[in-house]
């Protein structure tokens, strides 16, 4: 099929950018997305004009490295699909499609379609963990959880950390990504001793970087991994009830 | 090729092998808690090794400085492994120790890995699960609130824990968090996008490394009392597999241009179950978890050349090959073995797909028995990979695999410190080679990973820290760094200066096409011999027409790519030679000159029950062999059998 690629082209993160329009040719519907943008750069260096800068890694819709808006879709029009995931056979010969950063003030752009996320790991530094000290473990089965709350817990999990949550949020805000974390580890028997100054931590240090949420709920259509908003839910009713438990420090 | 006999000395300890390590660990000596803060610790590399090390050495007190090329310590490739981690908790039981994981392992990696180290894995083993699990790591787990296990390859007891499809993800998330917790103690210092491009060296030992900013392309150096490398594999020479796309050699191969010996190089992993390529602009391959042959049947049809879709050759049409040819183990034996007959359907022209390049993983018959809800509660994940890839629906239509370069079992050598031959300077997880000789067992590599950075180095590393008490660092002002980062600028330039014609993967594309033909699933002296050559024709014509366009002072990934090939060029020819030295047949490596009437692997331990230790010896000089000969006083050694 031929396409018409309108790309993002920014040289640095302080130079001013856009969009610049590419033909691709006879791209093969059984192409991944990644690899017609490989197959664009491989012509592109040949021509002499420099490759498009574009993060991924593992291309198999786990490390959370790769992620463009596609025509205007954070990971692309196909349900719970990570950009590496998705394939031509998702277009149609003759498609326009419109390739960015995700954009968010808190995510600035490096080059042409990188962008820095380092803002989701100040949120987990703040919090995002359980404190227990390697050898000082008991046996493994000494707690008996829940199936279910297990199962529960592990949907958390699964965020992968792409950030397109905030890229598709209206106000930029992060709280798929933080509220999967702290549902994660609150779910959790082991994540209790540290469950409320926990959320308190890691929902301020959120507020730092990203906007607020006013419950859209885009990150939840986006989610390539497609994590529930149920978990801000349980984030908010724990951000409120820790203002109380810690207030007087009950502990549990 | 020359040899010498330098004995290695790999610092076994004496007496019965199950306490070696207590043994050990009493006559290690000791940094006190006090002293440890003075003490700097430079660590390579956030994949499970890496960010359990510089947790745990953080929490320790150490004075820790940790880099990586991602932009988080969550992104290494550890993360995509999905079946499972091994240990010997016997909580199912169904017979499983310590001493029987050990004896699985050392008998799966046929014979070639170190049996006190294998021993020493098996015994951590149980502490990993314990650890991860206090971290809120998801395992899976039975209605009653327990953990859940599964069978692997090469295993007939379960004895692998997992979170769904997704094990390698939430272990490394789990060290990550470990990881990020220190970060913000203060212990450990992060450094994101951030190549370690060389290793700096003072009077016989690793005294730092050259850093380059890939965003800014600013090369520093960095100083440390040593330096820890767990960096990973070199899966990625064959261009094609199943590692992430930066998987690289860079860090373990500039060490071994300084001085550490890299071992066992043609002992490499190709996976059985991944989905087959598809067409020429394929850019990786994926893997399909082992985990899946718990409970899909693998087969192709009886008859060559059979075109009829998988759902209309009836039962007795197909062959079920492995449970056939191997009926104790069936379709779970070990992957080298469970590749090698894949490749051998293959010849016979039973090949299955558009492309005639995979066989069948079946579970229908699982479906039937167990219904469509377990199997997708256990591998749902997976099937929903494979059916983003292929547009196809394994819960109606059979799954089509083939192996592809998966895991190196090769790697820098280490003594049981897991220290290289260069002091200071250790190497832990995929980038050491001691300890699954030359078959990697399934759900063994996350195990290897945490157990060296959870519980291996922390104890280890005092025994070389405690010579340099109250020492400072080497200064970085000091001219053995200044040289090495003129060296690693001049390189860099040297890349943008050749100005050729032809991209960087079009060269590790060039070269990926070599290797797999030549020193992949089947390999023979004639086909290696011309590896070499062709090697060598690829590496010169790289430096005489490589093209990468831009600069080397901003994030420039056409420039990151060609320093991982231009090293990948030099540590494929070191593969295929020693591939060419080790006249046998064993795990992986497999010669076609030494193989039994029933295509078994041969393996001669009167004359090679060694590991290949090699050492540089210069650019276009042969590097020489060291013999590290192994003993095997446990786990008699016996031709494997898995009938």
């Amino acid at each position: 099929m031929n396409l018409s690629l309108k790309i993002w082209r920014q040289a640095s993160p302080d130079a001013p950018g856009g969009f610049k329009t590419y033909e691709a040719r006879n791209v093969s519907p059984e192409a991944s997305f990644l690899e017609m943008l490989d197959e664009l750069n491989e012509r592109l260096n040949s021509e002499g004009e420099e490759p498009i800068a574009f993060d991924h890694d593992c291309r198999e819709g786990i490390c959370g490295m790769c992620g463009v808006m596609i025509n205007g879709n954070p990971h692309g029009p196909q349900d719970g699909t990570a950009t590496c995931q998705l394939h031509m056979r998702k277009f149609s010969d003759g498609d326009s499609i419109t390739i960015e950063p995700w954009r968010a003030t808190a995510l600035p752009v490096i080059r042409d379609l990188v962008v820095d996320r380092t803002a989701f790991d100040r949120i987990i530094e703040a919090g995002g963990y359980i404190s227990v000290n390697t050898g000082a473990a008991p046996d493994a089965n000494i707690i008996a959880i829940p199936k279910e709350a297990a199962e529960a817990s592990m949907d958390a999990a699964s965020c992968i950390g792409c950030a397109a949550c905030v890229a598709a949020c209206p106000n930029s805000a992060a709280n798929l990504f933080a509220a999967a974390k702290i549902s994660h580890l609150s779910l959790l028997p082991q994540g209790q001793p540290e469950r409320w100054s926990r959320v308190v931590a890691m929902v301020e240090t959120m507020e730092e970087y990203f906007g607020s949420c006013t419950n859209h709920g885009e990150c939840e259509t986006a989610c390539p991994k497609n994590i529930s908003i149920d978990f801000i839910a349980m984030m908010n009713r724990d951000f409120i009830k820790a203002q109380f438990k810690n207030f007087v420090r009950i502990g549990q | 090729m020359t040899e010498t006999n330098t004995t290695l000395q790999a610092r076994i300890p004496e007496g019965p092998i199950k306490d070696h390590w207590d043994t050990h660990k009493f006559k290690t000596r000791l940094v006190n808690p006090a002293n440890k803060r003075k003490y700097k610790i430079i660590i390579i590399g956030t994949g499970l090794a890496g960010a359990s090390a510089a947790a745990t050495l953080g929490e320790l007190g150490y004075e820790v400085d940790v880099f990586t090329f991602h932009d988080s310590a969550r992104r290494a490739h550890s993360i995509s492994a999905q079946g499972g981690i091994n240990a010997a908790k016997n909580y199912p039981n169904d017979g499983d120790s310590i001493f029987r994981l050990f004896y699985d392992t050392v008998k799966g990696g046929d014979f070639r890995s170190r049996e006190s180290n294998v021993y020493r894995l098996a015994q951590v083993s149980n502490e990993i699960i314990d650890q991860a699990t206090a971290q809120g790591v998801p395992f899976a787990r039975e209605y009653g609130g327990l953990l859940d296990n599964r069978s692997f390859g090469g295993a007939q007891v379960s004895r692998t824990f997992y979170s769904r499809g997704q094990t390698g993800q939430q272990l490394l998330l789990g060290a990550y968090q470990a990881l990020a917790r220190q970060i913000e103690a203060g212990t450990v210092k992060f450094h994101s996008r951030a190549e370690m491009l060389d290793v700096v060296m003072k009077d016989g030992r690793a005294v730092g490394v050259v850093i380059r900013d890939l965003i800014t392309g600013e090369i520093t150096p960095h100083s440390a009392h040593a330096v820890v490398l767990a960096t990973g594999g070199y899966s990625n020479v064959y261009f094609l597999s199943t590692n992430a796309m930066a998987c690289n050699a860079t860090a373990a191969w500039r060490a071994h241009r300084r001085g550490a010996y890299f071992a066992n190089p043609c002992f490499t992993q190709i996976h059985p179950t991944c989905i087959p390529a598809s067409d020429d602009f394929q850019s990786k391959l994926t893997l399909m978890s082992e985990s899946l042959r718990n409970d899909g049947r693998i087969w192709v049809p009886l008859r060559a050349d059979d075109d009829r879709a998988p759902n209309d050759i009836p039962e007795d049409e197909r062959d079920y090959y492995l449970e056939r040819q191997y009926p104790a183990f069936g379709n779970l034996v070990p992957r080298d073995v469970a590749s090698r007959s894949a490749m051998r359907m293959l010849d016979e022209n039973k090949g299955v797909g558009p492309l005639k390049n995979g066989v069948y993983l079946d579970f229908s018959s699982a479906i039937d028995r167990l219904g469509k809800a377990r199997i997708e509660e256990r591998y749902g994940n997976l099937f929903e990979m494979y059916e983003r890839i292929t547009d196809e629906d394994p819960y109606t239509v059979p799954m089509r695999i083939y192996p592809a370069p998966h895991y190196t079992m090769g790697g820098l050598w280490v003594d049981y410190n897991l220290m290289t031959t260069v002091p200071g300077l250790y190497a832990l997880g995929e980038a050491n080679f001691s300890d699954h000789g030359a078959n990697r067992l399934g759900a063994s590599a996350l195990m290897q990973g945490l157990a060296d950075g959870y519980f291996v180095i922390p104890y280890t590393i005092g025994e070389y820290l405690s010579d340099w008490l109250n020492t400072d660092p080497v200064s970085t002002d000091d001219p053995v760094f200044s040289e090495v980062v003129d060296e690693v600028n001049t390189r860099t330039e040297r890349f943008l200066a050749i100005d050729g014609q032809r991209s960087v993967d079009d060269f590790h594309r060039e070269l990926g096409k070599i290797m797999i033909e030549h020193v992949g699933l089947a390999r023979d002296r004639e086909g290696l011999q011309r590896a070499v050559q062709e090697i060598k024709a690829v590496r010169e014509e790289f430096w005489r027409d490589l093209k990468i366009l831009g600069t080397s002072d901003s994030l420039n990934q056409s420039l990151e790519r060609a320093g991982r090939v231009a090293d990948f060029l030099e540590i494929a020819e070191l593969m295929a030679v020693d591939a060419l030295n080790r006249e046998e047949s064993c795990g992986g490596h497999f010669r076609l000159e030494h193989q039994t009437e029933d295509g078994e692997a041969r393996r001669d331990d009167e004359n090679y029950a060694y590991v290949a230790a090699w050492e540089w010896k210069g650019e276009n000089w042969p590097q020489t062999l060291h013999k590290e000969p192994l003993k095997f006083e446990y786990v008699p050694l016996s031709q494997r059998s898995y009938k």
